[in-house]
C-alpha cells in the first residue's frame, strides 16, 4: 500500500494545489485565525506587555522633592540595572545560577537515565505493557503533587533517611535541598525521556544490527555508530523539551523546599514573588531575563545540533525523514550511513 | 564452552527483565509510598513500614474536612481543566486540520510559531497577564485560569492533532468529495468520526496537562473557595495542627492523582501514541 501511494498521490496533489490554489491561502488564514487570535492574546500580548512594564516602576514612591507619586512612571532600564548590581544583583545571580544548575544537571541526569531505560525497554519483550504503563505514572502526578510526596520521602525522620540511615535535613537549605530537587525532578522526567527515545529506537530496523554484527561490531560499538546516530532527532528534540522545560522550574522548589530559599530559587521563584509584591517592573524584568534566556538556549540548541522540532525537514528528501508518511525512506537512508559507519569503524 | 554460552544467553534472557523490573520499581516505588501513607492512622505518620499496620482511612476522612475545602477545589479543578480541554479542542481541532491538510505558504513556519509559543516561561506571561485582571477584575474567577492556560493547552494539543491527520490517508476526504460532499462535510461526516480516537487522546493529554497547572492558578487566585487543588493541597493546614499534616496531603495526592492514573492505565497505549507523536515527529 505504501509503496503505490506515492505514485498515485502526486498526481492527485499537484491537481488539487493547482485547482484550490487560489482560495486555499485565504481559507486556512480564516481556519487558523481563531488560534492565532487565541495565542495573540494568551502569549505575544504579555511577552510583549511584560517588556513594556519591565520599563516602568508602579506602586507608590516619594518623588525629590517630598510628593507622593502614585502609579506606573517610566524608568528606562532602571529595571534591569537594578537586577545586576547590589544585594538585588546577587539574588538575581544566584538564582540565575540555581536555574542553569538545575537545567544542566538534571537534564543531563534525565537523559542517560532515559536512554539507559530506553534501551532496556527496547531489548524486553515481555512486559512492555506494564512498564509503558508504570512510566506513566510519574508524568500523570501533578508536579506539585510529586513535590509533597518528595518532601515527605525527604522528612527529618522519613523514608529517604531512613533507608540510607542517616539524619539529613533535606529539604531546609544547602545542597541537600538542591538534591532533592534534583531527585525529584529525575524521578518525573527520565522515564518520559525513556519513553520518546523508545519511539525513536523503534524506528530502527533490526537488519542494521544484523548487518553490524556480522562485521563483528562490538554492543558498544553498535551503540555509538548505529543507535545514538539513528536516535538522535527524537533525542534532541526530547533533550531540548526537557531544556525549555527545566528553565522555567517553579513548582518543584517552591513546593517541596519552599519560596524563599536561597539555594533552590530560580528565575521563575524569584520573579514570581516580586509580582506577589505587586512589584511588577523588576518581576516583569525578570521575566523578561528569563524569556530571553530560554529563547537564545532554544536558538542556539536548533542551530547548532539541528533539532528538528516541527518535522519541516521531512520534506527534504536530503535527511533522514521521521514522519509516519515518510517511514519507507527513513529506514532506508540511514541505513547505507550507518552501516558504513560501523563497517569502517571495524575495519 | 557450551556450558558458557548457555550461561551467556540466560543473561541476556534475564538481563531486560531485570531492567524492566528495576524500571518499575524506581517509577512505582515513591507513588506506593504516597499511598501506604495515605492509608496510615495519624498517629503512625512517622511509622516507615512498608504496609499501613493498621489500615485507616482517618487521613482520607480528614482531605475531605471542611476546613481544607478540599471537596470544592476539586470541582474547582475538574470545572477549569474541562473547560481548558473543550474550548482547546474546539479551537484546536480547525488548526490541526488546516495544518495537516491545506496547502499554503508558511505552513511550516505557521506550526513552527505555534509550537514556540508552547516553550515561553509561564512566568513570563502570568505577570503582565495578572496585571491585566487586576484592571479588569478578573482576579478569583475561573477565566482567569482558564485563559492563560491556553497558552501551554493549545500549542500541545495542535500538535498532536495534526500528527493524527496527518496519518489519515488523503483519499477519504477526495472520495467523500467526489461523492459529493462538501469539504466541511467531508470534515464533519468523514474525518471527525475517524478521528474520534486521536481526538479522545488530545483531549485526555490536553485535561492531565490542564489539571496539573500550578503557577497559572497560584497567582491569579487568592480566594479558597475557587482555588484548585493543586494549591489547597500545598495549603492544607490540617486537622490536628501539626506543622505539616503529610498524612492527609498524601491521601490527597492519591485522591487528585488516581482519576488520572486510572484514565492513563486505560488509555495508555493511545496516550503513548499522541505523546511520542508529539514529541519524537
Amino acid at each position: 500500500m505504501s509503496e503505490a501511494s506515492p505514485a498515485e498521490t502526486r498526481p492527485g496533489k499537484t491537481q488539487r494545489v493547482r485547482r484550490h490554489d487560489e482560495g486555499t491561502g485565504r481559507l486556512a488564514a480564516v481556519l487558523l485565525s481563531p488560534t492565532l487570535i487565541v495565542l495573540a492574546l494568551v502569549v505575544v500580548y504579555p511577552i510583549l506587555s511584560a517588556l513594556r512594564e519591565s520599563l516602568y516602576t508602579s506602586g507608590q514612591r516619594v518623588d525629590e522633592e517630598g510628593f507622593i507619586v502614585q502609579g506606573s512612571e517610566f524608568v528606562g532600564l532602571d529595571n534591569y540595572t537594578a537586577i545586576f548590581s547590589g544585594e538585588v544583583g546577587d539574588r538575581f545571580w544566584n538564582a540565575f545560577y540555581n536555574t542553569t544548575f538545575f537545567t544542566v544537571t538534571c537534564v543531563t541526569l534525565e537523559t542517560i537515565l532515559g536512554v539507559a531505560m530506553a534501551l532496556v525497554m527496547h531489548k524486553a519483550f515481555k512486559g512492555r505493557g506494564i512498564v509503558r504503563a508504570s512510566i506513566l505514572v510519574p508524568w500523570a502526578i501533578p508536579t506539585v503533587v510529586s513535590a509533597l510526596l518528595w518532601k515527605w520521602i525527604f522528612q527529618a525522620d522519613g523514608a529517604a533517611n531512613a533507608l540510607i540511615g542517616a539524619e539529613i535535613l533535606w529539604s531546609t537549605e544547602g545542597w541537600q535541598s538542591v538534591l532533592s530537587v534534583i531527585i525529584a525532578d529525575t524521578w518525573k522526567t527520565a522515564p518520559f525521556i525513556g519513553l520518546l527515545v523508545l519511539a525513536g529506537l523503534q524506528t530502527i530496523p533490526e537488519e542494521i544490527y544484523e548487518a553490524a554484527k556480522v562485521d563483528g561490531a562490538s554492543p558498544w560499538q553498535q551503540f555509538v555508530r548505529i543507535t545514538l546516530p539513528l536516535v538522535k532527532p527524537a533525542l534532541l528534540v526530547a533533550v531540548l523539551f526537557r531544556m525549555l522545560d527545566t528553565l522555567r522550574i517553579f513548582d518543584l522548589p517552591f513546593v517541596l523546599v519552599g519560596p524563599g530559599k536561597e539555594s533552590v530559587e530560580t528565575l521563575s521563584i524569584l520573579a514570581f514573588l516580586e509580582a506577589r509584591e505587586t512589584r511588577y517592573g523588576p518581576a516583569a524584568a525578570y521575566a523578561t531575563i528569563l524569556f530571553l534566556y530560554v529563547a537564545v538556549v532554544a536558538f542556539m540548541f536548533v542551530k547548532l545540533l539541528g533539532a528538528d522540532v516541527i518535522g519541516e525537514k521531512s520534506g527534504k528528501p536530503s535527511k533522514p525523514v521521521k514522519g509516519k508518511r515518510g517511514r519507507g525512506k527513513s529506514v532506508d537512508r540511514p541505513t547505507d550511513s550507518a552501516a558504513v559507519g560501523v563497517g569502517s569503524a571495524v575495519s | 564452552m557450551s556450558k558458557m554460552s548457555a550461561e551467556t544467553s540466560a543473561w541476556r534472557r534475564y538481563l531486560p527483565l531485570i531492567g524492566v523490573g528495576l524500571i518499575v520499581i524506581y517509577c512505582l516505588l515513591p507513588f506506593y509510598w504516597m499511598v501506604v501513607s495515605a492509608f496510615r492512622r495519624p498517629n503512625d505518620q512517622f511509622d516507615n513500614s512498608i504496609i499501613p499496620a493498621p489500615f485507616s482511612i482517618e487521613n482520607i476522612k480528614d482531605v475531605f474536612d471542611p476546613n481544607n475545602g478540599f471537596g470544592r477545589s476539586l470541582l474547582n479543578s475538574l470545572i477549569v481543566a474541562g473547560t481548558t480541554t473543550i474550548l482547546t479542542l474546539i479551537v484546536g481541532l480547525v488548526a490541526a486540520y488546516t495544518l495537516a491538510r491545506l496547502e499554503f505558504r508558511f505552513k511550516n513556519v505557521m506550526l513552527g510559531i505555534i509550537i514556540t509559543t508552547s516553550m515561553f516561561p509561564g512566568i513570563s506571561l502570568v505577570i503582565p497577564l495578572l496585571k491585566l485582571f487586576v484592571d479588569i477584575k478578573w482576579i478569583n474567577t475561573y477565566q482567569a485560569m482558564i485563559v492563560p492556560s491556553l497558552s501551554f493547552a493549545l500549542p500541545l494539543a495542535i500538535w498532536t492533532l495534526t500528527t493524527f491527520f496527518r496519518q489519515m490517508p488523503r483519499e477519504l476526504e477526495q472520495a467523500a468529495m467526489v461523492d459529493g460532499c462538501t469539504p466541511a462535510q467531508a470534515f464533519r461526516k468523514v474525518i471527525l468520526p475517524l478521528a474520534a480516537p486521536g481526538v479522545f487522546t488530545t483531549a485526555i493529554i490536553t485535561f492531565i496537562a490542564a489539571w496539573n497547572e500550578f503557577l497559572i492558578a497560584v497567582s491569579m487566585i487568592d480566594k479558597k473557595e475557587i482555588q484548585t487543588a493543586n494549591v489547597v493541597i500545598q495549603q492544607f493546614t490540617g486537622t490536628s495542627g501539626r506543622d505539616q499534616p503529610f498524612g492527609s496531603q498524601m491521601a490527597a495526592g492519591v485522591i487528585v492523582t488516581v482519576p488520572l492514573l486510572i484514565a492513563v492505565l486505560i488509555f495508555q497505549r493511545r496516550i503513548v501514541a499522541g505523546l511520542t507523536a508529539g514529541g519524537v515527529k
